[in-house]
């Protein structure tokens, strides 16, 4: 703790010394302790602590139900929709605790945005799909503008050129590792700071999944990304940096080579070498 | 005896379907494995192959005997009063009445004689459509039961055979309608184009007149008075009330139900709810007489303050209370289909970074628009089909105006006004009731028609 806190003020401190803190090891976008979150009676996680680098991929893998895309709903507080989801401890991002009421919740989720596990796209146009969050964000003074940031977005979630001849069709009307692009799509359009990918590739065919594994690289020239993967290839492949959780809690966390070629936890172990999970 | 019929056949069923489902049983020696279809279904399909031709010789065979033991009274009466038609239906009246016991006092002879004919006729009828019955029961079972086999496809003919009855039944509602909308349109031409009809109108003058007086037309007799069925009157009337309503209920009904839905606790919802919904359960009349005492003297007390001329029965007054009767049409249906938006489209709004208010306008409300638009439709087919309130709160006045404070007509409360009493159906009055009820029917239409193009245009689909 006192040493995130550290790395953290000398990087918020000024354009200069952010400047100087990238050759620092790390510059902590999220940090995470102490956090316990339960539906109703049943805890999902434990006291789960972690750092999340700026610019960087932290992947979060686990066996099924223990507790990946509750942390990851956590960070930009989808919880909140949940009424009997009740969340404790402490979440900042860039510093600022995000479940302080001052907190506008709009905001941060503009600024942290998310593609859910299950593609979910508006019933409506392709296009509207897309500029619905540049729209509402006032993100474009003209049509031209907003085309641009359509098209763009397409092009980044690999989906163009599929769609590109029939935007104004309905979104629900794509299949469904398309409709998993398009939610890609509408939630870089906005340009957020933090995305959080819930199974982004669960649909993909191996083509798909390697243009949108391309996409994450490139977008941690500027955002930080977390993801959460059921596949390790996956994770070796596009994370600097991996968390594996266990019946909600957060087991190990660290660089990817070394949870993959050399984790510390025995349970770890067994899952990526597939003995449970 | 007809008491008899039905509680042999519904005894019988069941039956016929335990035998049949034993047979199963029996045919594969309590292996269900080995059968085609299961058991029950061969029981199902054995019950009714029994059920349906019992049916059949009850529903022919009781008008049948019927029939004939009138004619067999009629021919136990004296020729001369079996001759004359109208003695007859009367003579049989009496006759009917004394078979069943009603008589008071001693029948004549020769009424008596036919009475005891008809009674004779009728029991041994009766009785044998009984027997006939029971044969064609117990031969339809014999067949059935004889087939049951482990190959015989009992699952596949019961299943067509509910698809016929399924089918039957929505063919009885369409030839309903189909039925209804005949007659009207029958009566309709006949109102313009009868020539034996004194007083109708031309279409055109039915169309377009702005005057409407079918008591005018009443005295037809006495003078040649035609410009009495201008119906313009009673649709601007019907038109003024129900976009009163509309006005009323639309905002009111629309925003409870966004409330209901999205920001109200599920508890308050809960109980929210059906007390709205009762709202729907109050008889127009009782609203129709709140309407005309409490409303409308309150809008004419206001309008005078205002230096305004009101009338003590006013569209505005009929209006807004028709309003409060179909907010609940608009509020519960509107409140099931936005709750029916699937929630994972609010999260992606949410994640997105909108509000509640921008989520609900820009994605919920998109999303349940058919629904929202079937409900509107509903309600103005309740606002436009609504006589009671008008009737107490509005008036009869027919008058063309598009001024709120005006008394006037609707179509629905004319057709009632022309109705009510011992008419004849042969006056061009009377007949006007169908015209106007043709035109209601074609309005209340065409008012689908456009909502359905709404829908279609804008609809957003989920799954
Ligand atoms: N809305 C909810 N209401 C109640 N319990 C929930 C809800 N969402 C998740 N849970 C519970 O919380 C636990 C963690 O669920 P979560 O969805 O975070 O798992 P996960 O790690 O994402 O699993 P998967 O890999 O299958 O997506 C599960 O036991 C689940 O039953
Ligand atoms: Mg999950």
């Amino acid at each position: 703790m006192p040493e995130a806190l550290s790395i953290r003020t000398a990087a918020e401190s000024s354009p200069a010394a952010a400047t100087a803190a990238t050759a620092a090891p790390r510059e902590i976008k999220v940090t995470a302790r102490d956090v316990n979150v339960s539906y109703g009676e049943k805890q999902a996680l434990f006291d789960v602590d972690v750092d999340i680098a700026a610019r960087s991929v932290m992947a979060f893998i686990g066996p099924s139900g223990c507790g990946k895309s509750t942390f990851l709903r956590c960070i930009n507080r989808m919880n909140d929709t949940i009424p009997i989801c009740r969340v404790t401890g402490r979440i900042e991002v860039d510093g600022r605790d995000i479940y302080d009421p001052e907190i506008d919740v709009v905001q941060l989720r503009a600024r942290v945005g998310m593609v859910f596990q299950k593609p979910n796209p508006f019933p409506k146009s392709i296009y509207e799909n897309v500029a619905y969050g540049p729209r509402l964000h006032g993100m474009a003074t003209n049509k031209a503008e907003l085309d641009a940031i359509v098209e763009e977005s397409l092009r980044r979630a690999s989906l163009w050129k599929e769609v590109s001849d029939r935007l104004e069709q309905p979104g629900t009307g794509l299949s469904g590792g398309q409709q998993q692009r398009l939610c890609i799509a509408r939630a870089i359009a906005v340009s957020p700071e933090i995305i959080l990918m819930d199974e982004p590739c669960s649909a993909l065919d191996p083509i798909a999944t390697a243009r949108i594994e391309e996409l994450i690289d490139e977008l941690t020239e500027n955002f930080t990304i977390i993801i959460v993967t059921h596949s390790m290839q996956q994770a070796a492949r596009v994370s600097q940096r991996t968390a594996f959780f266990h019946l909600g809690r957060l087991i190990e966390e660290g660089p990817t080579e070394q949870i993959f070629s050399n984790p510390k936890d025995r349970r770890t172990q067994d899952y990526i070498t597939g003995r449970f999970g | 005896m007809t008491t008899l019929y039905f509680v042999i056949m519904v005894a019988l069923v069941p039956v016929a379907f335990w035998a049949a489902r034993r047979r199963a049983f029996a045919v594969v020696e309590g292996r269900p494995g080995v059968l085609h279809s299961l058991p029950t279904y061969h029981g199902l399909l054995v019950a009714v192959i029994v059920f349906i031709p019992m049916l059949v010789v009850f529903a022919l065979g009781t008008p049948a005997v019927g029939r004939l033991a009138e004619a067999r009274a009629v021919a136990a009466l004296p020729s001369d009063v079996a001759a004359d038609l109208l003695r007859r239906s009367a003579v049989m009246r009496e006759v009917a009445n004394v078979a069943s016991g009603n008589h008071a006092g001693d029948p004549a002879p020769g009424i008596r004689a036919a009475a005891d004919s008809l009674v004779a006729t009728r029991d041994a009828g009766h009785l044998a459509v009984l027997v006939l019955g029971l044969a064609v029961a117990a031969a339809a079972f014999a067949f059935a039961y004889r087939r049951i086999a482990p190959a015989f496809r009992a699952r596949n003919h019961f299943e067509r055979f509910v698809r016929v009855v399924l089918m039957a039944c929505a063919a009885i509602a369409i030839l309903t309608t189909i039925g209804i909308v005949f007659s009207v349109v029958f009566e309709t031409y006949r109102f313009f184009f009868d020539p034996a009809l004194k007083g109708r109108p031309t279409v055109s003058e039915f169309l377009f007149g702005t005057e409407w007086n079918p008591q005018a037309a009443m005295r037809a007799d006495q003078g040649d008075i035609r410009t009495a069925f201008g119906f313009v009157p009673l649709l601007t009337g019907t038109l003024l009330i129900t976009a009163i309503a509309i006005a009323v209920a639309g905002p009111l009904g629309l925003f409870s139900a966004i409330y209901l839905a999205e920001y109200a606790s599920p508890r308050l919802r809960a109980s929210v709810k059906p007390i709205l919904e009762i709202l729907a359960g109050i008889p127009t009349v009782v609203l129709g007489f709140f309407a005309a005492l409490t409303v409308a003297p309150l809008i004419r007390g206001w309008g005078e303050s205002f230096g305004l001329d009101v009338s003590s029965e006013s569209a505005l007054a009929a209006g807004l209370v028709m309003g409060m009767m179909i907010i609940p049409f608009i509020s519960s249906l509107s409140d099931d289909v936005i709750n029916a938006v699937p929630q994972s489209l609010r999260d992606g709004a949410y994640a997105l970074g909108s509000t509640k208010s921008e989520t609900i306008r820009r994605v919920v409300l998109p999303a349940a628009l058919p629904g929202i638009v079937s409900a509107f439709m509903l309600a103005v087919s309740r606002a436009v089909g609504e006589t009671m309130i008008v009737v107490m709160a509005a008036g009869l006045a027919a008058k063309l105006t598009f001024n709120p404070l005006d008394a006037v007509t609707t179509i629905t409360v004319q057709i009632k006004t022309i109705l009510v009493g011992d008419q004849e159906f042969d006056s061009a009055k009377t007949l006007a009731a169908f015209a106007l009820g043709f035109v209601l029917f074609f309005v209340t239409l065409m008012l689908n028609v456009i909502a359905l193009q709404i829908v279609r245009r804008y609809r957003e689909q989920y799954d």
